[in-house]
């Protein structure tokens, strides 16, 4: 265990550091596109009502590991197809693609779980002053829908950190990825994995540990 | 007092909700300054009546104008229109995630009627007004029922309506409260605001209303004079229903 620390560490250190970009990177994609989404659906627009709901339902009806790799293989094959033939996506460029999509269709649900369960007496208050629809959102129900949705959205944050692994299969050099390699090197797949897993851990218990904080302070503000 | 200039004119407005005829049939005129009060039973169509001069629900038929917008009309901006009608919510409805002061600066900073400044001068006057100067940075979840309405007034006011609209404003305070909200809305009335209110506060409405209104079933039954209505009533629905309350 700690000949393989010594021989990989730093490694293993970039690696995580993948990981963590590779998360943070889809993480804000999925929040645009969750809210984007969520306020298809709470509208009244039936158009858009049909378009948010076919997103979520049709990317949640999809493994995360056949989006990575219709993205990855499927998308760019396409587009050569279609006559571009210096398209290229690299796995770090797939991997934030199929992720974002992904938890942005959860981000979506989340959101508007949260919109929802901010009494309909805010929004024609609002109104009722002369601010319009966008404005009220912006200022009077998005604000307090985001204080409703801060747990479910740490929890998707810590999901989605998790679900990076799984593009260790298009090839991306995040830490499962890196784990796999130090494995096959070495032999010592106990060791390894169990390094690899307790850097995980540790970092998702330091996030769940900040959240709580913000979580606190948050609640606190509303006096 | 009526000034004899009509500011709201509804001609025979009619809203459904579904296969739910809640208005049937509704005409009334009101003159700028007036305070009008609505009386009628439980699910009578007094909330719809008054949200539908706001438009915060859509009339089925006929038509609203409100100083001389025909709120209506699918092509009016009834944003604009909304700027110059206050409303008063039964459970006050206050921004809990802002401050008193932020609750009434809201709307004039957003719509871009007045500077931050002049906005927060204003909210200051207005907090004055209805007697809470000390509670501008105070969050809504730290003030009493009553407080919040009063709140919820100065909020309206912020906006220099020349029409206010109350729902029920004092029916989720408790008893001591309501004297407070009352005397808010007794000041407003003696400036010249034109009201609309519905309430069941009959020594209010005595005392203030120039017109009582009585709805039931989605029609005006009667109207007159606080004094015609409440000693003279001559429908059998007024009379049945002042039997019940007074
Ligand atoms: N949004 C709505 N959807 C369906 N029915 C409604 C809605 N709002 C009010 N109603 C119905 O309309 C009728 C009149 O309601 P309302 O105007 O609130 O009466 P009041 O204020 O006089 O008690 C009631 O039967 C009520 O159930
Ligand atoms: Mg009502």
């Amino acid at each position: 265990m700690i000949a393989i620390i010594q021989t990989y560490g730093s490694m293993l250190v970039q690696a995580l550091g993948k990981t963590l970009l590779l998360t943070l990177l889809s993480l804000s994609f999925a929040m645009i596109i969750g809210l984007i989404i969520s306020l298809m659906n709470v509208g009244k627009n039936r158009f858009f009502n049909f378009f948010g709901t076919a997103y979520v339902d049709g990317v949640r009806g999809v493994p995360l590991i056949v989006l990575a790799y219709f993205i990855y293989f499927g998308v760019p094959t396409g587009v050569k197809m279609m006559g571009f033939q210096d398209f290229r996506l690299t796995a770090l460029q797939a991997g934030t693609i199929a992720l974002a999509m992904n938890c942005g269709a959860y981000m979506a649900e989340i959101i508007r779980a949260g919109i929802e369960s901010i009494d309909k007496g805010q929004m024609e208050a609002s109104r009722s002053l002369g601010l319009n629809y966008v404005k009220t959102m912006r200022l009077v129900i998005l604000p307090q829908a985001f204080r409703v949705m801060i747990p479910s959205i740490i929890n998707q944050f810590i999901i989605t950190l998790k679900d990076t692994s799984i593009l260790s299969v298009i090839g991306f050099p995040e830490l499962t990825n890196m784990g796999k390699t130090i494995a096959g090197n070495t032999f010592k797949s106990l060791q390894t994995w169990a390094i690899v897993g307790i850097m995980y851990m540790i970092v998702i218990v330091a996030l769940s540990k900040v959240a709580k904080r913000v979580e606190r302070r948050v609640n606190l503000g509303r006096g | 007092m009526a000034e004899g200039k009509t500011i709201i004119s509804v001609k025979n407005l009619k809203k459904s909700f579904g296969r739910l005829d809640v208005l049937k049939d509704m005409s009334m005129d009101i003159e700028k300054g007036e305070v009008v009060v609505l009386l009628g039973p439980s699910g009578s169509g007094k909330s719809t009546f008054l949200r539908c001069l706001n438009q915060l629900e859509a009339a089925t038929g006929g038509t609203i104008i409100v100083d001389g917008q025909t709120v209506t009309d699918r092509h009016t901006d009834i944003n604009k229109v909304r700027e110059n009608i206050g409303m008063l919510f039964q459970h006050f409805n206050l921004f809990p995630h802002k401050t008193v002061m932020q609750n009434i600066t809201m709307a004039p900073i957003a719509l871009k009627t007045m500077s931050k400044e002049d906005a927060h001068a204003k909210g200051l006057a207005l907090l004055k007004r209805v007697g809470l100067s000390d509670k501008a940075d105070a969050y809504p979840s730290q003030l009493s029922g009553g407080q919040k309405q009063r709140v919820a007034i100065a909020r309206a006011l912020a906006m220099n309506p020349d029409i206010m609209l109350f729902d029920e404003p004092t029916s989720a305070l408790d008893p001591e409260m309501v004297g407070e909200v009352l005397a808010v809305m007794k000041e407003l009335a003696a400036d010249g605001m034109t009201m609309v209110i519905v309430t069941h506060e009959i020594g209010f409405a005595r005392e203030v209303a120039d017109r009582v209104v009585f709805i039931d079933a989605g029609y005006i039954v009667e109207s007159g004079s606080p004094k015609a209505i409440f000693n003279h009533p001559k429908e059998p629905r007024t009379i049945d229903f002042l039997n019940k309350v007074l």
